[in-house]
């Protein structure tokens, strides 16, 4: 039997109008454990209205080596910018 | 696939600049290991930390006092748990972790090793030793693993309330009766010069800091780390109206800095080779809170099993 309780990933939302976003990790051996320790380790000081949490198993990361793929495609695409289309200055609310 | 050098090359080209490097990322084993060592030294740290002061917990002068003490322990068990999963993000389990501070194999910060005496003492540890831990810890806010410097920005949010209720603490009882500046005194005076060992060998005795700079895991050396403390915490001592316990403390108008006297080496080689006053009893204390927790371990994770089974 693995020793460890399974890692769990903490999100949180700060206030209402805002995304979750990821606090940190923890283990617990159970959803319900995860959420009870991610409140009392992360939401002591008034960090939150709102917590998920996932377990670290269930997230697909992208391969740090394939960044240059996934990503860099995306720089010469400067036409997907606002900045790319120059207009005289007397043009206005544009 | 690239060479070892080229990968190096990179890896460093983007520490000098300034980008954080994040899990999984490609990493000199040396990077990797070093981390772990510093980052669950930290951990242990933070939770044999906890000895000391919940000494004191049911003895706490009053309910405030009580009430504060407790929330700063508890912060400490967080600030553990924090830097635990941060380890874990460079490929070590936590149980590895835990064994390895059980078996004597990872180190803690030596000034746990010190036993708290009196009520004082409390207050001595949060602004002396809380304060030299600030220190260190806004210095590696600005880390180069991403995970670690996101660690400590939480870790120092909470800190300063820990400094500062213990330097109320000493504040009270220098306003308070002879016997009690006496305490605060005494307190000053047995945590002193451990607080300067929290921050390590001197410079020159210390072979892997130049790594560490080069690296940008550690920002500042041990000495300037050093100097900075005893730069702002002896006026601190001044206002309390304590003195400091080193002859040689003297202000320097030229470096605009304080100097002082050498700090004793010997007990601090020997404190962090097992003999201090309290190295056995901490062990001990951990060791037992591991196996008394065996069975709560067990039962959670059965039950855990047993309820996933049900709802299949
Ligand atoms: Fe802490
Ligand atoms: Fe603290």
């Amino acid at each position: 039997m693995n020793k460890n309780w399974p890692l769990w990933e903490v999100f949180i939302r700060s206030k209402n109008g805002l995304h979750h976003k990821h606090a940190g990790s923890l283990h617990a051996a159970d959803a319900q454990m995860a959420m009870e320790n991610a409140r009392d380790v992360y939401t002591r000081r008034m960090e939150g209205v709102s917590l998920w949490v996932v377990e670290s198993k269930h997230i697909t990361a992208s391969n740090p080596m394939e960044s240059g793929e996934l990503f860099e495609p995306a720089h010469d695409k400067v036409y997907r910018h606002p900045t790319f289309y120059p207009l005289p200055d007397e043009v206005k609310n544009i | 696939m690239k060479n070892i050098a080229e990968l190096e090359a990179q890896f460093q080209a983007k520490v000098d600049a300034e980008i954080k490097i994040e899990p999984k990322e490609w990493m000199p084993e040396k990077y990797r290991k070093t981390l772990i060592r510093q980052i669950s030294q930290h951990a242990h740290s933070e939770v044999v930390g906890m000895l000391p002061e919940g000494n004191w917990i049911s003895r706490a002068p009053s309910l405030r006092r009580k009430v504060a003490l407790l929330a700063k322990i508890q912060d400490e068990a967080g600030h553990g748990l924090y830097l635990y999963s941060a380890a874990e993000t460079l490929g070590i389990e936590r149980d590895e972790l835990v064994q390895q501070l059980l078996d004597g194999t990872a180190k803690y910060s030596s000034i746990f090793n010190y036993p708290s005496l009196t009520w004082a003492d409390i207050g001595a540890i949060g602004w002396l030793v809380d304060g030299a831990a600030i220190m260190n810890q806004v210095m590696l806010t600005r880390t180069s693993y991403g995970p670690y410097a996101r660690a400590m920005v939480r870790i120092c949010k909470e800190e300063s309330f820990h400094q500062r209720q213990g330097y109320e603490i000493l504040l009270t009882l220098c306003r308070g009766s002879e016997e009690q500046k006496a305490m605060a005194q005494d307190a000053l005076n047995r945590w002193w010069w451990p607080s300067l060992m929290m921050f390590g060998p001197r410079d020159a005795d210390s072979p892997h800091t130049a790594q560490s700079m080069k690296w940008k895991i550690k920002r500042k050396t041990n000495d300037e780390l050093r100097q900075q403390f005893v730069d702002v915490t002896v006026p601190q001592a001044d206002f309390l109206g304590i003195t400091v316990p080193d002859p040689d403390l003297k202000w320097n108008e030229e470096t605009n800095h304080y100097e002082f006297g050498e700090i004793n080496w010997d007990e601090f080689w020997n404190v962090v080779k097992g003999n201090g006053p309290c190295n056995r009893q901490r062990l001990e204390a951990r060791q037992a809170a591991y196996d008394k927790g065996a069975w709560v371990r067990e039962a959670a994770t059965a039950f855990a099993e047993k309820r996933a089974a049900v709802a299949v």
